[in-house]
């Protein structure tokens, strides 16, 4: 028998391992379950070990090393040391005495992402959709871009008035509301619609991989 | 004699509102899995969005240089796989240059899968492609959105070896590619974070490249807005996408093939909220009669 086959069986087993879940829960999901949630943390310490520690890291700092032997100079690629310093204040959380240290390191962290992501996002969700909505409500001989056009401005104009909160939702300015919720409303529909599908789509490749590579009753 | 009380008799509607959960999954895997068993294509409809992807890469002329980046892993191939299987058969069938990278570890493993199937293809056999000349596969560097955003210097900077150990400045490919300035078009596959959200912010917005994507059914309504902008030049949304791009380059494959089971299933689950809201609002009728009876 050869290493694919027992691949195979091995996959047809723990996904109608896991599928018995549906049934009622049991030894042989929970079997299925712990090797899952095993395997993912082995896999993902070896990626994290090999694919960010050792090539961002320490080639990095060895680099950085050799430069400096070699041609007596002090190389940039010193300043990873600053961001292995902050690794390591992040693992002082496993001693609670000098544990806030680590505090440093995620406010590092936190700062950078939410300095990097405000503008990218003000620019790219933000000001190009707004400039987005900026339309012509009517396009001579186009109706359904005047069609369109309308509703995108009419349910983005709605949608906003829904979630202004320091007035009453009363009168013209309730029924606005109430029309932003009929988008909010489409809108949802339309993202379960898609869920279904992909989680659909998920079902349908893993019948198909026990009906054709293991059962081999499809091709 | 007190006269034995006999359970009130359940309506149709009381039985339909507690169907045991596990008839409702035996119905849905007889729908998906029952039709895999037919070969039936069913007809698709190119839609706008899909035929922006297929015109940006017809529109390409034969040598043009395409990054793709593989942006998911296993869990996401039902739904991306087939775009990825469709998208190698039509730039490469059109003689364009491939220069393929990964956000997320598993991806440019996907794009080597890929290819392994499309490579199969007689017309795209005959070829004779050479790797480092019309395909490369720069494989995976970690750094997420900050990737994207150096790329836009420099690729070397993110990617000094490809995923083969090559230095990329031995790669033939990869002469006179210095950054998004030297591509003529990203193609995108995407199953959440790091995705087509963030080539948009970070490439599309700054950089002003052209991008088209292909994205899981759950991530792709977040990614339509980005079309109307035009910051997205065309996107294929789930496996529906998948199958209308399949459509349009005029080969029917696996996804074409999934849609007979995907339509089964929403059938069923359409009928099963038509018959949960019929159930609900006779319940209702009724509770509200017997409370005015008193």
């Amino acid at each position: 028998m050869s290493a694919e086959v027992v691949g195979v069986w091995i996959g047809a087993l723990l996904t109608l391992g896991i599928f018995s879940f549906l049934y009622k829960d049991n030894p042989f999901y929970k079997f299925c379950e712990a090797l899952f949630v095993g395997i993912s943390a082995g896999y993902w310490f070896v990626v994290t070990f090999w694919q960010y520690f050792m090539p961002k890291l320490v080639d990095n700092l060895v680099l950085a090393y050799t430069v400096l032997i070699t041609q007596g100079r002090i190389d940039y690629h010193w300043v990873y040391l600053l961001g292995g310093a902050l690794g390591v204040l992040m693992l002082l959380r496993l001693i609670p005495s000098i544990g806030w240290l680590s505090r440093w390191s995620l406010a590092f962290v936190v700062g950078t992402t939410a300095g990097l992501q405000f503008t990218r996002y003000l620019q790219s969700n933000g000001i190009i959709q707004i400039r987005g909505t900026i339309m012509p409500l009517f396009v001579g001989g186009d109706l359904n871009a005047t069609i369109g056009n309308i509703v995108i401005v009419v349910g983005t104009f709605c949608g906003l008035i829904y979630f202004f909160f320091s007035k009453e939702h009363k009168g013209a300015f309730g029924g606005a509301a109430r029309v932003g919720i009929l988008f909010l409303m489409i809108t949802f529909g339309a993202l379960f619609g898609y869920t279904v599908m992909s989680r659909m789509s998920l079902l349908i490749g893993r019948l198909h991989y026990l009906f054709s590579d293991w059962l081999g009753l499809i091709g | 004699m007190n006269e034995e009380k006999k359970p009130a008799q359940k309506s149709f509607w009381d039985k339909l509102v507690s169907v045991d959960r596990r008839i409702i999954f035996l119905l849905i895997a007889v729908a998906v899995g029952v039709p895999l068993f037919f070969d039936v294509s069913p007809s698709m409809r190119v839609t706008p969005v899909v035929r922006g992807v297929y015109d940006s890469i017809e529109s390409l002329p034969a040598g043009s240089k395409v990054l793709v980046s593989f942006d998911y892993d296993p869990g996401s191939m039902p739904e991306l796989q087939p775009m990825a299987e469709a998208f190698f058969r039509h730039s490469l069938g059109r003689d364009l240059k491939l220069i393929i990278m990964g956000l997320w570890p598993q991806g440019p493993l996907q794009a080597n899968l890929a290819l392994e199937e499309v490579f199969r293809d007689d017309n795209i056999r005959t070829k004779n492609l050479q790797y480092g000349i019309d395909y490369v596969n720069l494989g995976f560097t970690a750094g997420n959105e900050v990737v994207i955003d150096r790329m836009g210097h420099s690729f070397e900077e993110s990617y000094p070896q490809d995923g083969r150990g090559t230095p990329i400045s031995e790669i033939p490919l990869m002469k006179g590619v210095r950054n998004y300035d030297n591509v003529d078009l990203i193609f995108n596959l995407s199953a959440g974070y790091p995705g087509t959200q963030e080539w948009v912010q970070y490439a599309v917005d700054v950089f002003h490249v052209k991008l088209v994507a292909g994205n899981t059914a759950v991530q792709a309504p977040a990614m339509y807005p980005y079309i109307q902008t035009g910051q997205l030049s065309g996107i294929l949304g789930g496996m529906k996408g998948g199958a209308e791009y399949e459509t349009a380059i005029g080969k029917s494959g696996v996804a074409v093939r999934y849609m007979f089971s995907q339509t089964m299933a929403h059938i069923i689950i359409c009928v099963f909220i038509i018959m949960g809201n019929l159930a609900y609002f006779s319940l209702k009728k009724k509770r509200s009669k017997l409370e005015a009876k008193g």
